[in-house]
């Protein structure tokens, strides 16, 4: 199977609403190993500054990996889920993830790259809540670059 | 604590951290991110696609490693911007049973870089298992008070 490079450009629209809650928070920074208080007290996140629990730096990964799914499951893109591995990451936070936000992803294609017999993908997620005339508040940016193994690598 | 441009410098070191990793941390951390790829929790599906067993999640390795800097920096959301290449995999053992991490995770930061423009810090981060870097060019970045 062979990774389809008129891939990039393409742009998948932000398909369903991501509602942080309090205990989501509260799991994912307990499986990280995390202890801040503001993660978990939100007497402690407010005399930080912030509305309700501040999310781990690295949470936004649930958000983006949803988007991602949408061109991983894509008949057309051509990838193999078995052969792919996780090459690099970055979050781009325009200000904290906090518990009651409403969270839509909207993922682009920046990058197909032929490298032996399989190709590195490059993945970029817009993370934004909707405010109540509809404009878009940007939240965080996260890029992501998979590898997908080619046969025999 | 309130972290100030003119008390850092480039060099300065923000500390150490051992991170014990279980295979039970790895399930949990399939369940909390939604990750559920079997090479991180069924020793006979990584082995049947050439890993030498169960090994982390990179994600669970870079969001446990970060927590150096979130709790050095006092508010979790100072750390406004955070990157780092995948460049090898954290076997982890099963020593389900027992009180032994099947693999421990070393992490130290230092200060990387300093943007007094913008009033941030940039921390660099050694990851490393069994002496060997897991994660390179992991960086974050601090907005500083």
């Amino acid at each position: 199977m062979t990774i389809n490079p008129d891939l990039q450009g393409r742009s998948y629209p932000a398909a369903e609403v991501y509602d942080v809650g309090r205990e989501k928070i509260r799991e994912f920074a307990r499986a990280v190993k995390a202890t801040h208080p503001a993660h978990f007290d939100v007497d402690a996140a407010r005399a930080l500054g912030h509305s309700d629990l501040v999310a781990p730096p690295t949470f936004a990964i649930i958000v983006a990996q949803r988007a991602d799914a949408q061109l991983i499951e894509d008949p057309e893109a051509g990838i193999d889920f078995s052969r792919v591995v996780h090459a690099d990451q970055r979050f781009t936070h325009h200000r904290a993830i906090v518990a009651g936000d409403q969270l839509r992803a909207e993922l682009h294609v920046d990058g197909v790259r032929a490298m032996g017999g399989g190709a590195m993908i490059t993945t970029r997620a817009e993370i934004f809540t909707l405010g109540e005339d509809l404009q878009r508040d940007p939240v965080a940016t996260t890029t992501s670059s998979i590898l997908v193994r080619g046969e025999g690598q | 604590m309130s972290l100030k441009i003119e008390d850092l410098a480039v060099g300065q070191e923000i500390g150490k951290r051992s991170i014990d990793v279980t295979r039970q941390d790895l399930v949990k951390y399939a369940g909390a991110s939604g990750d559920f790829n079997p090479i991180h929790w069924n020793e006979a599906f990584a082995t049947g696609v050439d890993l030498p067993g169960v090994i982390a999640h990179g994600m669970f390795t870079m969001g446990s490693a970060v927590q150096l800097v979130s709790d050095w920096a006092g508010d979790p959301a100072a750390v406004v911007d955070y990157q780092t290449r995948f460049t090898k995999p954290v076997l982890v053992t099963d020593t389900t049973g027992t009180d032994a991490p099947g693999a421990v995770i070393e992490v130290a930061g230092v200060v990387g870089a300093l943007d007094a423009d913008a009033g941030t810090a940039r921390i660099d981060l050694t990851v490393t298992f069994e002496g060997q870097k897991v994660l390179m060019k992991s960086q974050a970045v601090v907005k500083l008070a």
